[in-house]
C-alpha cells in the first residue's frame, strides 16, 4: 500500500510540473504510467474513468482524483489530488512575485510561442490515445466522429454531446 | 492595481466564488471564470485579469486552477490561495467520486456497459475536436507543425516517455520558434 501510495505521489508530482498547456497534454503519460508501466487498470478502464470526469463539472484534471482514487482509495485518492495540483500552484505562487519584473521581456513571450507547438501535439496524441481506446466497433467510431464534428461547428454544450454518446451507447447498436 | 470600483475578496467570498465555478463550469471554465471576476463580483479590472490569465497559461498546470491559487494568494495571502484552490476542486471531486461508485458498481452489468462505451466514444470526440482547435493557430505554418509533429510521434506512436521527450524536444522547439522569427523579421526588414 504504501509503495502504491509512493508511486502515486511521484507520478502525479511529475505529471503537475509537466503539464503545461493544461491538463489535456498530459494524458497519454498518465495512461503509460497507470496502464502499461505500473498495471493498476486496462486502458478501457482508464478511458471509462477519463470520460467519467468530462461528464462532471469543474477542471478537466478531476481524471487524476478518480484515478487515485480507483487505485489506492481515499488515502490514493488524497494523495494523488495533492501531487497533481499541488506542486503546479506552489510553482504559481512562487511566481506570481517575480511576474511584474519578467512579464514583458521578450524572452518569456519567446518561450510562450515556443511551447505551443508542444501543447498542439500532445493534445493531438492524446487525442489519438483516447479514441483508440474508447472505439472498438463501427458505431462507436460513428459516435466518435459525429461529437467531434459537432463540437466543432456547432455551439451545442459538450454536455448534450456526452449525453447524446451515452443514449446512443445504451441503445447498444452494433456493440457485440 | 486596485482600480476604482473594483472589490477586495474576503476568505469566504473566494472559497463561495471559486466553489460556484467548480460546480457550474463544464469543458473550459475560463470564460465563466472571467464573467464572476471581472462582471459579477469585481475583483479584478478586466487588464488585472488577462494579466493574471498570461501567468498562468505560462506556468505548468490547468488554466483555472492556477488562476484560482494567484487570485486567492493576492487577496488573502497563502490561507487565500488554499481556499481558493480548496473551493474550486471539492465539489467536483465529490461529484466525480460519485460517477466513479457508480461505474465500479455497474460497469459489468451488460446495458450499463454500453452506456460508459457510448459515453467514452462522446469524451474522445471531444477531446478530438479540442485538438483541431488547439492545432488551428499553427496550421500551414512549417515550424511550428514539424514541432508538433515530433511531439505527436515520440509521445502517441513511440509512446516515449513525457519527462525526456520535454527536456529534448522543449528547447528545441523555443530555439526553431525563435529562429523562424528572426527569419521573419530579416526578410521583412530586406
Amino acid at each position: 500500500m504504501t509503495g502504491t501510495l509512493l508511486a502515486l505521489a511521484l507520478i502525479f508530482t511529475q505529471l503537475s510540473l509537466l503539464a503545461f498547456g493544461g491538463g489535456n497534454t498530459i494524458l497519454p503519460e498518465m495512461q503509460r504510467q497507470v496502464v502499461e508501466v505500473h498495471g493498476w487498470m486496462s486502458a478501457r478502464d482508464f478511458t471509462a474513468l477519463f470520460a467519467l470526469a468530462q461528464a462532471a463539472p469543474g477542471p478537466n484534471m478531476m481524471v487524476v482524483t478518480l484515478v487515485g482514487w480507483q487505485v489506492a482509495g481515499w488515502p490514493g485518492l488524497l494523495v494523488a489530488t495533492l501531487a497533481k495540483f499541488g506542486p503546479s500552484s506552489l510553482v504559481t505562487a512562487l511566481v506570481l512575485g517575480v511576474w511584474d519584473r519578467f512579464r514583458d521581456r521578450p524572452w518569456r513571450k519567446v518561450a510562450q510561442a515556443g511551447l505551443a507547438p508542444m501543447t498542439a501535439g500532445l493534445v493531438a496524441a492524446s487525442a489519438v490515445l483516447i479514441t483508440e481506446a474508447s472505439v472498438r466497433d463501427w458505431a462507436l467510431g460513428a459516435v466518435t466522429g459525429a461529437v467531434a464534428l459537432a463540437a466543432l461547428t456547432t455551439r451545442l454544450h459538450p454536455l448534450w454531446l456526452l449525453a447524446g454518446g451515452a443514449l446512443f451507447g445504451l441503445s447498444g447498436i452494433g456493440q457485440g | 492595481m486596485q482600480d476604482a470600483g473594483l472589490r477586495r475578496p474576503g476568505l469566504s467570498e473566494l472559497f463561495t466564488g471559486f466553489l460556484l465555478l467548480g460546480l457550474t463550469g463544464f469543458g473550459g471554465v475560463l470564460p465563466m471564470a472571467r464573467a464572476m471576476m471581472v462582471e459579477r463580483r469585481r475583483w479584478l479590472s478586466e487588464a488585472g485579469f488577462t494579466d493574471l490569465l498570461g501567468l498562468c497559461q505560462f506556468l505548468p498546470g490547468g488554466n483555472i486552477i492556477n488562476m484560482s491559487v494567484a487570485v486567492g494568494l493576492r487577496f488573502q495571502g497563502a490561507r487565500g490561495a488554499v481556499v481558493a484552490l480548496l473551493g474550486l476542486i471539492l465539489a467536483p471531486s465529490a461529484i466525480v467520486i460519485g460517477l466513479g461508485s457508480l461505474y465500479a458498481r455497474f460497469q459489468d452489468h451488460p446495458t450499463l456497459r454500453h452506456l460508459f462505451a457510448g459515453l467514452a466514444a462522446a469524451a474522445a470526440g471531444l477531446l478530438i475536436a479540442t485538438a483541431v482547435k488547439i492545432a488551428r493557430p499553427i496550421w500551414g505554418r512549417a515550424v511550428p507543425m514539424v514541432i508538433a509533429g515530433l511531439f505527436f510521434l515520440a509521445i502517441a506512436v513511440l509512446r516515449l516517455p513525457l519527462l525526456p521527450t520535454i527536456l529534448v524536444l522543449a528547447p528545441l522547439g523555443i530555439l526553431a520558434t525563435w529562429w523562424a522569427g528572426r527569419r521573419k523579421e530579416a526578410g521583412r526588414a530586406a
